[in-house]
């Protein structure tokens, strides 16, 4: 087996130019081999007509997609800018400030950049299309990995380098950096894109060896607790306390002590950071470079032997399917009766739904990281100083508003996972759906109702639960119950409405759609619907809060109108999406 | 049954249907022939309400498909050539979901679901995820889909694609069977043998259009080209070169 996949690639037995052996074993001259540019070539030149495609006639969506684009860079930028501006007027440790900030992004970025490559690897070495022509033709194992590598790392990596765009320019607008600085990001972010790369292929290529990738189940099932457990040590890494709390330090050397220790010398993250700040702040810091370039090359290098060794055994392992015998009749009995009153059609719809995702460790295995996240999120408003001396009714209240904000991105990221996917999955099945008399009306209100509900119920448990140990009033907690409600329907309408728009339907894999060209709109515009929200309902909150705190009493037209605004904006938000979904799933062609 | 009129498809300047007409009786299995892009498989998914004509119409039952799409589809029942199910759903969960979306369950779908399966050998594998059946299998749950609700029509796009001998022959049998019953069935086919053996009629589809139409008998007529067999007689109509001598191209 190692054969085929090993040091000599693939053998090709052209006519002249093979002799026996004595064992009868034929000698052959080399093949040619393809070059890594020519494998890359067809996904270049699939990718461009595809973009053409996207765009062509579509004046609205490239002006709502560019005006989004910009708002987002623009509100970052703005924000970035106000901080770092803030942060070099402080004297002594300004410049340690912003080189903090920039160090806690950049091991954000790693965090995400290490999960999504692990998820990319998944589908580009050993479950892409392509990749039967490619094992079966005689290329190189070097050149394979090259390519798939690459193809690794632009699809896990594109998202990144939008967000990080506004952050370079961000640092070298406030430190007046000169025109050098952009060989400086570039030099600094191209190594830091390519150890995740690396890393991510390498736990992949490990794990399909020690499971079958089409049982992914196990396989996201133990990225998941991966991830899960990365995510807790990333909070840990970031220590916030001891930023948030410089007065629980013995002093102020011992704040900006803090401020000057790397959260770890061994991330590569600290070495972007060590690289950048010392370029805006005129000092030569060469160490920084050499460790990030020597250590992608080196992780190159250690990958690509890894993928030698382990690559033709697991690719192998990747072509097993899983053979499962379901015999589920106690589920269907109770769904038949849980779901009788809908009728046959949506009862089939939902069920198949409920199937499908329990069935697909792609899917459920993400609730475990959910869980995880829901736990530290209640943890951190347990632990929030927010009883004793100096802590006022006002402050208490406020919190469990600010509170919606989070609560709000926790749903949206949950509804990238989980309803933003729904149209895609149905691409390959749209010839059965649409030779169907079954409306499509049918099909988004089951996947809206299957998304919305569980996205419901731990939106309502998150607030809830918080409201209760944060002790807010009753008018508080029934705002936060009633927001969190219209927002999740709002977040719902939206996944869906969107998902239908940007539709991913010949994805291979589930796990990619939420990052998509598309996912990226949607996490933008519930950003923005959430700001939105907050704002409509600040000024009616506010009014309260200062009416109990002063004994006076708060206007019920200002709160009547603000909430009414918010709520007619939760309800466009719910309504419009999913009509536009309607339209668009009516026009597709499977 | 079917009827067509001047149904056209273009995507973009280039015309895969170019105002076909056609119509196929109650009763009768109709068989659609045409080389590779000729527009076959453009004008079955029209037919089964994938694909939006560009103009044109397409009644079935005597209902126009755009006009009340839900009851001219409820007539139907459709087989793709290229058979992409549900992988997490077992053979019968997938059965029961296509009834479903026909608004039939029950006792009477669950009978003729085991009949289906077990004509097909699918039996002992009613149980299994989708995911572990071969392409052929695939084939075989999705032709017994398109039969579960008992349609009128049925449309079938290269149904012997992946098929064993055996389950080509029962397949034979069941088409001539179940237009025997008074249904019709419209498929397309490379397999000329096939469109030979069980057609009532076939029409040759060439660049968007029918060349000829009619019963065996009426295409060699009016061929009136002495064509010996359907091959011959498919090339002459189609216009198509003959194929360069196979050592002439290898030897290149």
């Amino acid at each position: 087996m190692s054969d085929d996949f090993g040091a000599e690639g693939p053998v090709v037995l052209p006519r002249a130019a093979h002799a026996l052996t004595p064992l009868g074993v034929s000698r052959v001259a080399a093949p040619h081999q393809p070059t890594l540019g020519q494998i890359l070539r067809p996904k270049l030149l699939t990718a461009r007509p595809r973009a053409h495609a996207a765009l062509r006639g579509r004046v609205v969506r490239i002006a709502v997609l560019g005006v989004v684009g910009a708002l987002f860079w623009g509100f970052v930028l703005g924000i970035l800018v106000r901080m770092l501006t803030y942060f070099h007027g402080v004297p002594e440790i300004g410049a340690l400030l912003a080189g903090k900030l920039l160090g806690l992004v950049f091991l954000s970025f790693l965090g995400i950049l290490l999960l999504s490559n692990v998820i990319s690897a998944l589908s580009t070495f050993y479950l892409a299309r392509d990749l039967d022509l490619l094992v079966s033709a005689p290329v190189d194992w070097l050149t394979l990995y090259g390519a798939k590598l690459v193809e690794t790392l632009v699809h896990s990596s594109w998202m990144v380098v939008l967000m990080a765009v506004p952050i370079f320019v961000a640092y070298g607008w406030v430190y007046h950096a000169g025109p050098l600085f952009v060989l400086v990001a570039a030099g600094t972010f191209l190594p830091f894109l390519v150890i995740p790369a690396v890393a991510g292929s390498a736990v992949t290529t490990i794990l399909v060896n020690v499971f079958p990738a089409r049982r992914a189940r196990d396989i996201l099932g133990v990225v998941t607790v991966l991830s899960a457990g990365g995510v807790v040590l990333l909070f840990r890494l970031l220590r916030p306390e001891r930023l948030a709390r410089p007065d629980g330090m013995r002093s102020l050397v011992a704040f900006v002590e803090a401020l000057r220790t790397p959260s770890s010398p061994f991330l590569p993250s600290e070495w972007v950071r060590g690289g950048i700040m010392s370029s805006l702040l005129g000092a030569s810091d060469p160490l920084s470079f050499y460790l990030l370039w020597s250590t992608a090359a080196a992780m190159i290098v250690l990958g690509a032997l890894l993928h030698r060794a382990l690559y033709g055994r697991g690719f192998t392992k990747a072509q097993e399917s899983a053979e499962r015998m379901i015999r589920a009749r106690v589920a269907r009995y109770v769904g038949h009766l849980a779901l009788a009153p809908f009728g046959i059609v949506r009862r089939e719809l939902v069920m198949k739904e409920l199937r499908v995702f329990f069935r697909d460790s792609t899917q459920w295995s993400q609730l475990i990281l959910l869980a995880v996240l829901v736990i530290v999120y209640i943890f951190n408003i347990r632990v929030l100083p927010l009883h004793g001396d100096g802590i006022s009714f006002f402050l208490v209240n406020i919190i469990p508003f600010l509170n919606l904000v989070l609560a709000g991105f926790v749903l949206a990221s949950v509804a990238a996972r989980f309803i933003f996917p729904a149209v895609s999955v149905e691409g390959r099945t749209l010839w059965l759906l649409k030779s169907s008399p079954m409306p499509m009306k049918a099909l988004l209100w089951s996947k809206f109702w299957t998304g919305v509900l569980p996205l419901l119920v731990l939106a309502l448990a998150i607030v809830a639960i918080t409201g209760v140990m944060l002790q807010v009033s009753a008018f508080m907690m029934l705002v936060s119950l009633g927001t969190i409600t219209l927002m999740t329907f709002a977040i719902g309408g939206l996944a869906l409405g969107l998902g239908a728009v940007f539709p991913q339907y010949e994805t291979e894999n589930v796990a990619q759609i939420p990052t998509s060209f598309g996912g990226l709109i949607f996490m933008m515009s519930s950003v923005a619907l959430i700001g939105a929200i907050i704002v409509l309902e600040a000024r009616p909150v506010y009014s309260y809060l200062r009416a109990r705190t002063f004994g006076t009493a708060p206007d019920p037209a200002e709160m009547a109108i603000g909430f009414a605004l918010a709520a007619l904006l939760c309800v466009a938000t719910t309504v419009v999406p999913i009509r536009v979904a309607l339209r668009r799933l009516e026009g597709a062609e499977g | 049954m079917i009827q067509l009129r001047a149904l056209t498809k273009r995507y973009g300047s280039f015309t895969a249907v170019d105002a076909l007409d056609l119509d196929v009786a109650r009763g009768e299995l109709f068989g659609f022939l045409g080389p590779n892009g000729a527009g076959k498989t453009t004008t079955l998914r029209m037919l089964a309400g994938i694909l939006r004509p560009t103009s044109g119409s397409v009644a079935i039952g005597g209902i126009d498909l755009a006009a009340q799409p839900a009851a001219a589809k409820a007539k139907l029942g459709f087989i793709p050539d290229r058979p992409f199910i549900y992988e997490k759903l077992t053979g019968a969960e997938f059965l029961r979901f296509v009834a479903g979306l026909y608004g039939q369950d029950g006792a009477v779908v669950e009978r003729r679901m085991d009949d289906l399966l077990q004509l097909f050998d699918l039996g002992d594998w009613k149980n299994e995820l989708v995911e572990s059946y071969s392409h052929g299998m695939r084939q075989k749950l999705i032709i017994s889909s398109a039969f579960l609700h008992r349609p009128e029509v049925v449309v079938v796009d290269e149904p012997m694609v992946g098929l064993d001998p055996k389950a080509a022959r029962i397949l034979k049998d069941l088409f001539r069977e179940y237009t025997r019953r008074g249904n019709t069935i419209l498929m397309s086919t490379h397999t000329l043998e096939v469109a030979e053996s069980v057609c009532d009629r076939i029409a040759i589809i060439q660049r968007g259009t029918i060349r000829a139409c009619g019963t065996m008998d009426e295409l060699y007529a009016s061929a009136a080209t002495g064509a010996t067999g359907l091959e011959e007689l498919f090339l002459r109509l189609t216009g198509e070169q003959a194929p360069r001598e196979v050592e002439q191209v290898l030897d290149v």
